[in-house]
């Protein structure tokens, strides 16, 4: 009994673990260049399969892969911000949301006609197999480390943002990024490597999520929508707001699965309702 | 509401007006003859599924296009009342008027559910909200035993409409089809070219001064939203009819996806655009179909490039184009 609900939450916290990683990317692409990246998806399927071609492929390991590969998948985001997405500021901010929506088409289409629907399983990385017996649970090595890893990449990132120089750049972009200009900061550099850095850490929650999930290309659509759910509860842009949420819904969808699992799918939704329902603008949101 | 003072009497229309409202007048004399003959230059069940697209999108662009608010959602309201038509004719054993009936009316009281949450918030957040609401109805249908789950709810009878037109003839159900495309059709004319529309063009192009002048904005987009559900439900219980069948991809959000795509291809805010667009997203998906997945890169290249190059889409351009001709000559 308590071994199965730590089990469950165990993995409710793992996909928070992602869901935190994921909505922080968006929060902060979202904060300075007012797109919502629905190519997020997408570029955690790359991390998650460009890992999985070097591994079977290449015979390149995890080590290098969680280095290598959301550096090349943040140099390609910043290559698709300076060509495409550049050309929309000043629009609407749908049509940025439109447009990466159809990159993430491309994207999942290509690799489904070269890679199959089916999912591919990638090996948990020397070092970090078997777990370990707790008093109430089994705890798999890899597991602990992806939600400790997850944690401290999320606790660095919003240390960076609220108590570096870099930082309160990026917050004064996401307040007025004309005035930064002015004061001699170069903005839209700032957007590229936002950007980038965005779509760096989508890979990388890619990366990590390969030896626990089957990488499909489909992984990145279905994971997506959930994220935007956790945007939604925790308030847009707002960087602690996604990072608390996104482990708690982890958390209230492992619990849903240990009480009723014909539920947990639609959990996040619900609660989406109902902070709705009481605070339009989210949990961590400013009234607009 | 007073009405003096919305349109000039005609006389004293300028005379680009008065030639504008002809070339309106003969494209949709154009429209409603090609619809006309369709059957004949093409399947009836494709013409019969464009028609269903086509009548999707035009209730979609009274959101996106009328009132600026892009939803992520109509998915819901589209294969909601695929599956409550299909419940309504198959199980229920009752004509297929009714169905419609039944698919319209579970769209519209979603669509006022959903509505009053996802109203409260504009722009972006509208639209992760309304597909949030959207996949919630999707994990519902996938969990609920009497959907058929992955298989569909099929078995769908086509029947016969006011008990005397029998469906089962592809011609006579073209021709009913296209009928409640028709009306659909009128009913959306009716609402943009009335006050109601004027007002939410009005809101869409500044909210804050329509909102000094005393309208009710939220109100009036909640009208707009549920007005555009009903109508994607009418559509969605149509197709499910003609089908036979409803499936959980006309509840998924690439259903949502795809109906943006129609609208945004063929132009928002016009009135025949959308209809323009689910021609050719049809038209593509078809001729694509043995491609596997090129369906869905081809699709995803197409937003790119009208986000990018095209974003009055076809019918704007037309429309942007003849209206430049005017001013010029």
């Amino acid at each position: 009994m308590t071994q199965a609900l730590f089990g469950q939450l165990l993995l409710g916290l793992i996909n928070g673990s992602f869901y935190a990683l994921l909505s922080l990317g968006l929060a902060v692409i979202f904060g300075l260049l007012d797109v919502v990246n629905f190519a997020h998806g997408a570029q955690y399927m790359l991390g998650g399969f460009l890992a999985w071609i070097l591994l079977a492929h290449f015979g390149v390991g995890y080590w290098v892969a969680i280095a290598a590969v959301p550096a090349a998948v943040g140099l390609l985001a910043m290559g698709m911000e300076r060509l495409l997405l550049r050309r929309l500021y000043g629009l609407d901010n749908l049509y940025g949301l439109l447009l990466t929506f159809g990159v993430a088409l491309v994207v999942e289409g290509l690799f489904q006609n070269a890679f199959g629907i089916s999912g591919n399983s990638y090996p948990v990385p020397a070092g970090l197999q078997g777990g370990i017996h707790l008093p109430f649970m089994y705890l798999p090595i890899y597991r602990a480390w992806v939600v400790a890893v997850s944690v401290f990449v999320c606790l660095v990132s919003w240390l960076v943002i609220e108590r570096t120089r870099l930082g309160s750049y990026l917050r004064a972009g996401t307040e007025n990024p004309r005035l930064l200009q002015a004061f001699g900061v170069n903005v839209p550099l700032m957007f590229t490597v936002t950007y980038g850095f965005g779509a760096a850490l989508a890979a990388f929650a890619g990366v990590m999520a390969a030896p626990i999930y089957q990488v499909t290309p489909s992984m990145g659509s279905a994971a997506i929508i959930v994220v935007f759910a956790v945007v939604v509860v925790g308030g847009m842009g707002s960087i602690l707001g996604s990072i608390v949420t996104g482990l708690g819904l982890g958390l209230v969808e492992g619990l849903t699965k240990f009480l009723y699992p014909p539920a947990a799918s639609a959990v996040p939704f619900v609660i989406m309702a109902l902070v709705l329902l009481l605070r339009p603008a989210g949990l961590f949101g400013r009234a607009v | 509401m007073n009405r003096a003072g919305v349109g000039p009497p005609a006389a004293s229309l300028t005379a680009p007006v008065r030639r504008r409202r002809h070339h309106a007048v003969l494209a949709y004399a154009l429209l409603v003859a090609l619809g006309l003959v369709a059957p004949v230059l093409v399947y009836p069940v494709f013409a019969m599924n464009v028609l269903c697209l086509a009548l999707f999108a035009s209730a979609f662009n009274l959101v996106i296009g009328y009132s600026g608010l892009l939803s992520f959602g109509h998915a819901a309201f589209f294969g909601g009342a695929a599956y409550a038509a299909g419940v309504v004719t198959r199980d229920l054993g009752l004509p297929p008027e009714l169905g419609l009936l039944a698919g319209v009316a579970f769209a519209t009281l979603l669509g006022a559910g959903t509505g009053a949450l996802a109203i409260r918030r504009t722009g972006i957040s509208f639209a992760m909200i309304t597909l949030g609401f959207a996949q919630l109805v999707y994990f519902l249908a996938v969990q609920m035993g009497w959907t058929g789950g992955e298989d569909g709810f099929q078995g769908i009878p086509r029947g016969r409409a006011l008990g005397l037109l029998n469906l089962q003839n592809n011609l006579v159900a073209y021709y009913f089809t296209y009928s409640v495309f028709l009306l659909g059709f009128w009913i959306l004319h009716r609402a943009i070219h009335s006050p109601f529309g004027r007002v939410l063009r009005a809101i869409r192009e500044n909210e804050p001064r329509a909102l000094s002048l005393g309208y009710d904005v939220a109100r009036l987009k909640l009208l707009a939203f549920i007005l555009s559900a009903g109508l994607s439900g009418l559509a969605g219980a149509l197709r499910a009819i003609v089908n036979q069948f409803a499936a959980l991809p006309d509840l998924a959000w690439q259903t949502s996806g795809a109906v943006i795509l129609m609208t945004l291809l063929g132009g928002m805010g016009t009135e025949l655009g959308p209809s323009v667009g689910a021609l050719l997203v049809a038209g593509l998906e078809t001729g694509l179909s043995g491609f596997g997945s090129w369906v869905t890169v081809t699709t995803g290249a197409v937003f790119v490039a009208c986000v990018l190059a095209f974003r009055r889409g076809l019918v704007g351009q037309v429309r942007a184009v003849v209206a430049r001709s005017f001013h010029g000559g």
